[in-house]
């Protein structure tokens, strides 16, 4: 079994974690930019942070046999505080690396006014350059936090395909299904999604456009919940080409958009009906 | 390896009009530099060149990015490292002894061996960390002993290594050899070419 982990926080991680993400099947993941549980106070806090995540971090994974890529922006929390906006103006020259294959996490955490400036500002960084973005949703008043969600990017003009609404649940699945837009999934130990409320809602709408992720961070979350939803998707009649097309397939379809995703010898191992699609490598 | 030498290595390369728009540009316009310098793996690919051995199509094509600068290779360089990410560092690293810098370069060398991360040390060592000065290189090469770097990486070894780096190197296996792990062969071997005839005790003795 191989997983594509979308969205995790390994910078938060250990070692350990690393290894028995190994061990289950993780070989590629994709570290979002967010906050950092202390608030930050200034931008050279932040360009340490994103170095890290184009520098130390995917080293650091490489270590342990695991493809690491990136998404930077301007968390909605910390755009809040004007100490922090001035990294808006510093996005673009990480939005030419590499390793950075989606502008995020961008989107709402209290939905004021600044963050509606900067969620707008960087969707159309994410048009400037090219690439996908990833929007995060809010934890409170999320029902009608995603329509705003779903109205702001249908006013940026980038195209919803490009777009991933991550952290839906039962209630916000339904306002996403049919914009177009990718769907994203956070498997968590108490709170988000579990692996078996994952597997009812693959059943229900589908698995195209959709993509499972562990959102693992400094709190408490697991990063072998991707392996865990995989097992229970099985175990409830899933197909393994099911697993592959919901943990595998999907993320590197989607973050493919970039043409930056580089998977190297990982691609090479792709099953028959994935052979030949050059979205890997893109670019170029 | 001369930037001429690089430059015909990377003939081949996926899109090789792209480097040559891109190195015109650059002549005329060093500002440009910092937008064709990221894209340069996506360009010109990151397979090893046949031609020009040790070095990548990317760290090649930045190399000579870097070299068809008009003016100012030490302010661009400075800038390119220090906004790069790993394998722009790297590259940076790389193309040093080719760029009419003199010893301005230096504090980056200290930067990527601050680091721990491996090719990141390996590249500071090269023909270019002559500008070191001899504290800093023998912490350098005792870090890459330390890391699992081999020491192939670093350019005139015999040449500089000293009864100093001897001591160092003695100081390791030492701790290894208590803890009963190895040294890597390679520190064995340059810490008895160090010792061999001055009655020191060799690595493998000791």
């Amino acid at each position: 079994m191989r997983i594509f982990d979308p969205h995790i926080h390994m910078t938060s991680r250990t070692t350990d974690d690393y290894e028995r993400m190994a061990a289950a099947g993780v070989r590629a993941v994709v570290e979002p930019a967010f906050w950092l549980g202390q608030p930050r106070t200034s931008p050279a806090s932040f360009t340490d942070y994103f170095d890290s995540l184009v520098g130390w971090e995917p080293f650091r994974a490489g270590q342990f046999g695991v493809r690491h890529h990136a998404t930077i922006a301007l968390n909605p929390k910390e755009a809040n505080d004007p100490r922090c906006r001035p990294v808006l103006d510093l996005l673009p020259r990480y939005l030419e690396k590499d390793g950075v294959v989606a502008v995020g996490e961008i989107g709402y955490d209290s939905m004021t006014p600044e963050e509606d400036e900067a969620f707008a500002a960087q969707l159309a960084l994410a048009v400037a350059h090219d690439l996908p973005a990833l929007v995060h949703t809010p934890h409170r008043d999320k029902a009608r936090g995603v329509e705003r969600t779903l109205a702001v990017v249908r006013e940026s003009g980038i195209e919803p395909g490009r777009v991933v609404v991550d952290h839906l649940n039962e209630v916000t699945v339904k306002l996403v299904r049919d914009t177009g837009c990718w769907l994203a999934f956070s498997i968590y130990p108490d709170t988000k999604m579990s692996p078996p409320r994952m597997v009812e809602l693959l059943r229900a709408y589908g698995t195209e456009r959709m993509l499972v992720n562990s959102a693992a961070d400094w709190g408490r979350s697991d990063p072998l919940l991707t392996r865990a939803t995989a097992e229970a998707m099985l175990a409830s009649g899933f197909s393994e080409d099911d697993v592959d097309l919901v943990l595998w397939r999907n993320p590197v379809e989607f973050y493919g958009q970039s043409g930056r995703l580089d998977l190297g010898e990982l691609a090479d191992e792709a099953p028959a009906t994935f052979a030949g699609n050059s979205i890997l490598r893109g670019g170029s | 390896m001369t930037a001429d030498e690089l430059r015909a290595a990377l003939r081949g390369v996926p899109d090789p009009d792209w480097l040559d728009a891109a190195l015109r540009r650059v002549a005329g316009e060093p500002d440009a530099i910092t937008r064709f310098f990221p894209a340069a793996g996506r360009h010109c690919g990151r397979a090893a060149l046949p031609d020009a051995p040790g070095w990548t199509a990317d760290e090649a094509a930045r190399a000579v990015l870097l070299t068809a600068l008009p003016t100012d290779h030490a302010r661009y360089t400075d800038t390119l490292y220090r906004q790069g990410d790993a394998a722009e560092k790297r590259a940076v690293l790389k193309a040093l002894p080719l760029l009419p810098i003199g010893a301005a370069a230096v504090p980056l060398l200290h930067d990527a061996i601050r680091t721990n991360d491996t090719r990141l040390l390996a590249a500071a060592l090269g023909p270019y960390a002559r500008h070191l000065d001899v504290a800093a290189w023998r912490q350098a090469v005792l870090k890459c002993v330390f890391t699992g770097v081999p020491l192939a990486v670093v350019a005139d070894l015999d040449a500089r290594a000293d009864g100093e780096l001897a001591v160092m190197l003695a100081g390791l296996a030492a701790e290894r050899h208590a803890a009963g792990r190895a040294m890597p062969a390679d520190a064995t071997d340059l810490l008895d070419r160090l010792t061999a005839g001055s009655g020191r005790t060799s690595a493998r003795e000791a």
